[in-house]
């Protein structure tokens, strides 16, 4: 393999700051979530904590392809997509440590992620949930006028949900400009996808609602990042909502409490051979768009961001308690 | 100046000029364009604002709300209608698990501020179709409760509703669709989504309650009245936030206290109300608070069955002889 340009990859319409700076996120996530698993094991995290790794290349690849402008709404496995929205490592870190100056000071934890600024609208943690939301969010565009695309993300479990039914249907009736990002990890939990979907691929769900589909590999960060822009063109343009099955697989437990008695060893070892980190950078080198020493300050560059993020998180205040009863309503309450 | 208007054209008419002064403003919900809604609340909006601000929906109720939380994120202003409460409850996850929860589950960031239309009430519709849920609401911190009984707290309220920043249940009911009461001209009459109301002054025992129970209420006051028993009758208009205050003050005058609902009485709305002013005044009770209520079972069918199930006048009228210690005092419609 060669590259015409030196650090360009051949096909692919990315600079090679841009192309940096996907390696950098993913390898960011990896190292966040490791840690973040290291400060769970110490009592520093609580609750319910959804690691991402393994399945970097989606959201990066994703993210990478939307306009500031365009609506996001996540499931509860959110740190992935926070961070590749580029929100700082330490204020995720400190929503996981339930501290003041996390990104939602302390109110929502690892599932509930947001941020207005960006226009990421929040991690939601009832599965399916946040499918009508999407849906929603995409009318708004469409009734304003706005070239705004509203993406979806959340898991293969979800798409057994009737809000997943309901909100395709909506999407597709109603022509909204909706992408539809499914992250195929091949479990719900414990449960196998095929004990729990009769249709094996997700993509062909949204055949029921006349919404185009295809599935990616969601190793592949480039992949995903290709057909994302497709997809969001296609929606931005007026054609209604687009369905896309990433094809992926968490490397953890679905949280911190699995017993993980549900898939083997060697099936995990599988999956970690398309690791999509390593992919990546093996791309990146094989097409000499960076040098190992490149990749390697990198590297070190987010281990000390992640190193940062934790000494800021321990370091900073619990929530005032005084704000204990604020943001329940917008408008005043003088009745008693 | 005040113009007299039935119930159902003053909720037409919030709709139809806070559509005009807002934009953003929109209508959702199933039947409500081409069919004219089921109660008739939105006959002619199609024709008049077009079918972008009023939009048909599929039978999808979670979704309707839904779409209605990710619409008012991204700017508008939705007006939702469930077809009548019963069907809420597909709806209830993203009532209670999204929409009640994600301005303060986000730190402040954003709010959701979706108005959810809908409709309690009976008429020999059997089981699934005649029940009162307002209680299932009101019980969520984030939620705000509107139930209005008269025509002007239906117009004021539901823009007051459209205009704020929080979600709104707004409960109506099928039975007084067509009562006919004042309600103040002009286009900036919105009342605040708070405070209850003493419609009838009275010094001997005090009766709350809201919607149909409110005209329960009122018309066992004016048959007291006759033989010198002055009843105090307050309409709640808002079940959360419950103005507790408005009632207390009531009872430490009368010192008894009727409430009458139309739900069943365990674990309801009069329990809540019960308990709240026990806390507050109770060295100013002369006698237990007593609740008239339905009936426990599923709603039957039959008229006279179905007359049985629910409150009306003469039960509440015993309950008053009651807390009066005119008449025995047994637990009302258990
Ligand atoms: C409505 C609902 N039911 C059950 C759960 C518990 N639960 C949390 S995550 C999950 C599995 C979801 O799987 P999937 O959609 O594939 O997403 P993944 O976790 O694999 O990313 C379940 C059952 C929930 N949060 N919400
Ligand atoms: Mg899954």
């Amino acid at each position: 393999m060669t590259s015409t340009v030196d650090g360009q990859l051949p096909g692919v319409a990315l600079t090679k700051s841009e192309l940096l700076e996907m390696y950098r996120l993913m390898v960011l996530i990896r190292r966040f979530e490791e840690v973040a698993a290291e400060q769970y094991a110490l009592g520093k995290i609580a609750g319910f904590l959804h690691l991402y790794i393994g399945e970097e290349a989606v959201a990066v690849g994703a993210i990478r392809a939307m306009d500031p402008e365009d609506h996001l709404v996540t499931h509860y496995r959110d740190h992935g997509y926070a961070l590749a929205l580029g929100l700082e490592p330490r204020r995720c870190m400190a929503e996981l440590f339930g501290k003041a100056t996390g990104l939602v000071g302390g109110r929502g934890g690892s599932m509930h992620f947001a941020d207005a600024s960006k226009h990421f609208w929040g991690g939601y943690a009832i599965v399916a949930g946040l499918l009508p939301i999407a849906a929603g969010l995409g009318l708004a565009s469409k009734y304003l006028n706005q070239r705004r695309v509203a993406v979806a993300v959340f898991g293969d479990g979800a798409t057994n949900n009737g809000a997943f039914h309901e909100a395709l249907n909506f999407a597709a009736l109603w022509k909204l400009p909706v992408l539809f990002l499914c992250e195929n990890n091949q479990y719900g939990m414990g449960t196998a996808v095929s004990h729990a979907s009769a249709v094996r691929e997700m993509y062909r769900k949204a055949c029921a609602y006349d919404i185009p589909a295809e599935q990616v590999d969601g190793q592949d960060v480039l992949a995903v990042y290709e057909v994302t822009k497709r997809a969001l063109e296609h929606c931005r343009n007026g054609n209604g909502p687009y369905f896309i099955e990433a094809l992926t697989y968490r490397y953890r437990g679905h949280s911190m409490a699995d017993p993980e008695t549900y898939r083997s060893k060697e099936e995990v070892e599988e999956w970690r051979r398309r690791d999509p980190i390593v992919l990546f950078r093996q791309k990146l080198l094989a097409h000499n768009v960076a040098t190992e020493e490149e990749l390697a300050t990198l590297d070190r560059a987010v281990e000390e961001a992640v190193a940062e993020a934790v000494r800021f998180a321990d370091e900073s205040p619990e929530p005032d308690p005084a704000t204990l009863t604020q943001y329940v309503y917008a408008d005043p309450i003088t009745v008693h | 100046m005040a113009r007299e208007l039935t119930y159902r054209d003053a909720l037409r008419e919030a709709l139809r000029e806070e559509m005009y002064r807002d934009e953003r403003v929109f209508l959702m919900g199933e039947d409500i364009g081409a069919y004219g809604g089921s109660y008739a609340v939105t006959r002619g909006f199609l024709q008049e604002f077009g079918p972008e601000r009023v939009r048909d929906t599929p039978i999808a109720e979670l979704g309707i709300v839904g779409l209605g939380v990710g619409a008012a994120i991204g700017g508008l202003r939705p007006v939702v209608e469930l077809m009548t409460i019963n069907f809420a409850l597909l709806a209830m996850d993203q009532i209670v698990n999204h929409l009640a929860k994600i301005y303060y589950m986000f730190n402040g960031q954003f709010t959701a501020p979706v108005v959810v239309r809908t409709v309690e009430g009976f008429g020999q519709l059997a089981a699934t179709h005649s029940q009162f849920f307002e209680n299932y609401f009101a019980y969520v911190p984030g939620l705000r409760v509107v139930a209005p009984a008269v025509p002007k707290d239906a117009k004021g309220l539901l823009k007051g509703a459209i205009r704020g920043n929080d979600p709104v249940i707004f409960i109506e009911h099928s039975l007084i669709y067509r009562n006919r009461g004042e309600v103040p001209d002009g286009e900036d009459f919105v009342l605040p989504l708070e405070g209850a109301e003493v419609r009838r002054e009275g010094r001997d025992v005090t009766i709350v309650s809201w919607l149909r129970g409110y005209y329960l209420a009122l018309g066992a006051a004016e048959e007291l009245a006759r033989e010198g028993i002055e009843c105090e009758v307050i309409d709640l208009r808002v079940l959360r936030p419950l103005d507790i205050e408005t009632i207390v003050r009531s009872v430490q005058k009368t010192n008894r206290l009727v409430i009458v609902e139309e739900g069943w009485k365990s674990f309801g709305v009069g329990a809540e109300i019960a308990a709240s002013v026990q806390e507050r005044a109770i060295d100013y009770l002369d006698a237990p608070i007593l609740r008239v209520a339905s009936v426990e079972v599923p709603m039957p069918y039959a008229r006279n069955l179905e007359r049985l199930v629910v409150p009306n006048k003469d039960k509440v009228i015993e309950a008053v002889r009651a807390a009066l210690y005119q008449r025995a005092l047994v637990p009302v419609a258990r």
